[in-house]
């Protein structure tokens, strides 16, 4: 599945370049959210009603929206939001997940089993449809909307990591650090979690640009960041 | 068979129960009160009270679940607070739409990437291949509630030549289908070329073209239906992206589906009318799930729980 696309292990048999690209493309997108506010003298909510709908020209970039307002600073002031909420949901979701799944896979019996079901019950949901379903009880807002993709996001990294988990808990060196004498915490947060992060860290590369693109299709949808907020 | 089949169902019964847990914990994940949020903050106090009777809101927690698990399991809803109209009967009148929708975009998705994927595979490294990879990725990479109002501006509104939303007529299909089939192409594509160039590889293959098969037969009669088993569970596991999706599609297009059918009732707090929505869409994704867990027992043998 993965021979169409650049797999990480294509990096090193001469798909550097496209590695690169790639690289600088995302680079540019950060800096323009980063910089954002250095890059365009309109504020992103200012409008200009008497230029309304106007295309773009040197003074504005992009041209100006259906309220007149400057739509390149609204990209970059939306930008920063995205990347935030990427961030954001990604990080807080991948700690859950590793914490959750780690205990899953090393301590197992019942903790393991009761964590594995309520991952099975959220994974029997469509994702979004369980993010609409957040937001729309707890009320449309970028903090509701981070909520959200958040506790339908942990269930992958925990899933993933429980998988991980079973396995190294096995190998040798795990063994070796429990005969020893270490503490369950210190194996796991010492030798078995870090072994996971390799994986973990694949799945939180593919898990940003979800997270940005729900909260680009929550915020279609009415359920995101509210106006005039750019998204 | 018989076994995997009672071992795969059993399992489905706490995943449903689960679901329908959420789907009850949703509504009372609302803050504060959830009758005062459905009514606004500046209604009556003996209107919330009253809506808190009739949603049952004033009884125990645990009555509540009960009962509403019971209503579930008559496949009765509770009623919607704006029109009145049972919640079972306000989805299954929106059902055909969906389904109608849901069916059209995976015809897209499996018209267009079937071909695509065999002619990669076949053409691999040449320039038939690279094509076809670009334009599966430009397929993942385009969200369709941005594709959808691009693909409305520039062959409804500027070509004039389909209808630019509702649903009736063969051509008010076209552009949702597509809109909501793009993404899906793309991965099956993807899935087709990566799972046909496996097969490709088989000895098997090599064997029928030293019997004298045709290279189109060999690929074909022989390696295409053998690549076909992923492709086909990828098609079963998809089809929740494509509920979801369609509750996009349908918003864009005002096709009269469940996935507008959801997001008015956002709009207007009907909470029962989410919850039926929500938990509507949830079941026939484990349904479908489940399907095609079973139709890839009955493809490939070796699948059991053991």
């Amino acid at each position: 599945m993965w021979e169409l696309g650049v797999g990480i292990w294509d990096l090193g048999s001469g798909n550097w370049e496209l590695a690169r690209v790639g690289a600088l493309i995302v680079l540019a997108a950060v800096a323009a959210a980063l910089l954002g506010p250095l890059l365009t003298p309109y504020d992103p909510a200012a409008q200009q009603l008497a230029l309304r709908l106007e295309g773009p020209s040197a003074a504005h970039w992009f041209g100006l929206d259906e309220l007149g307002r400057d739509i390149f600073a609204r990209v970059l002031a939306g930008a920063r939001i995205s990347l935030m909420v990427g961030i954001v949901v990604v990080g807080v979701s991948s700690t859950i997940g590793i914490a959750l799944g780690s205990v899953a896979g090393y301590v197992g019996g019942r903790v393991d089993e009761a964590i594995s079901r309520v991952i099975d019950v959220l994974l029997a949901f469509p994702g979004l449809l369980l993010a609409i379903a957040l937001v729309a009880v707890l009320g449309p807002n970028l903090t509701n909307v981070v909520l959200a993709l958040t506790l339908i996001g942990w269930v992958g990294y925990a899933r993933l990591v429980r998988g991980q988990v079973l396995r190294t808990r096995e190998l040798e060196f795990v063994q070796a650090a429990r005969a020893l004498g270490a503490t369950t915490v210190r194996v796991l947060v010492r030798h078995v979690i870090p072994s996971t992060l390799p994986a973990v860290s694949v799945q939180a590369t593919l898990g940003m640009g979800g997270a940005i693109l729900a909260e680009a299709a929550l915020s279609f949808l009415g359920l995101g960041v509210q106006p005039p907020t750019p998204s | 068979m018989l076994r995997y089949l009672v071992r795969r169902l059993a399992l489905t019964i706490p995943v449903l129960l689960g679901v329908a847990t959420l789907v009850f914990a949703l509504i009372h994940l609302i803050p504060g009160d959830p009758a005062q949020a459905m009514l606004g903050e500046t209604a009556a106090q003996e209107d919330v009270d009253a809506l808190r009777r009739r949603l049952g809101l004033d009884r125990p927690l645990v009555e509540q679940y009960g009962l509403f698990l019971a209503g579930v399991a008559r496949g009765d809803l509770g009623t919607s607070l704006r029109t009145n109209e049972p919640v079972a009967q306000a989805i299954l009148t929106r059902v055909p739409a969906t389904l109608e929708l849901a069916a059209a975009a995976m015809l897209v998705a499996i018209g267009v990437a079937i071909p695509l994927g065999i002619i990669a595979a076949v053409g691999r490294g040449t320039f038939v291949d690279h094509l076809a990879t670009t334009l599966a990725l430009t397929g993942m990479s385009v969200p369709n509630f941005w594709l959808g109002p691009l693909l409305a501006i520039a062959f409804a509104v500027e070509l004039g030549w389909l209808p630019v939303s509702g649903r009736g007529t063969p051509a008010h299909l076209v552009l949702p289908a597509i809109s909501l089939g793009a993404a899906l192409a793309a991965i099956l594509a993807r899935m087709t070329r990566a799972s046909l160039l496996e097969e490709l590889r088989e000895p098997y293959v090599q064997a029928a073209r030293a019997r004298g098969a045709s290279r189109p037969r060999a690929v074909l009669r022989h390696a295409f239906r053998n690549s076909l088993i992923p492709v086909v569970t990828l098609i079963g596991l998809q089809f929740g992206a494509v509920l979801t999706g369609a509750v996009i599609t349908e918003t864009i297009f005002a096709w009269p589906g469940i996935g507008r059918l959801l997001i008015q009732s956002i709009g207007f707090r009907d909470y029962p009318l989410v919850q039926g929505c929500i938990l509507f869409i949830a079941v026939t994704y484990v349904g479908m799930n489940l399907l095609t867990d079973l139709v890839y027992g009955v493809l490939d043998p070796r699948i059991r729980y053991d």
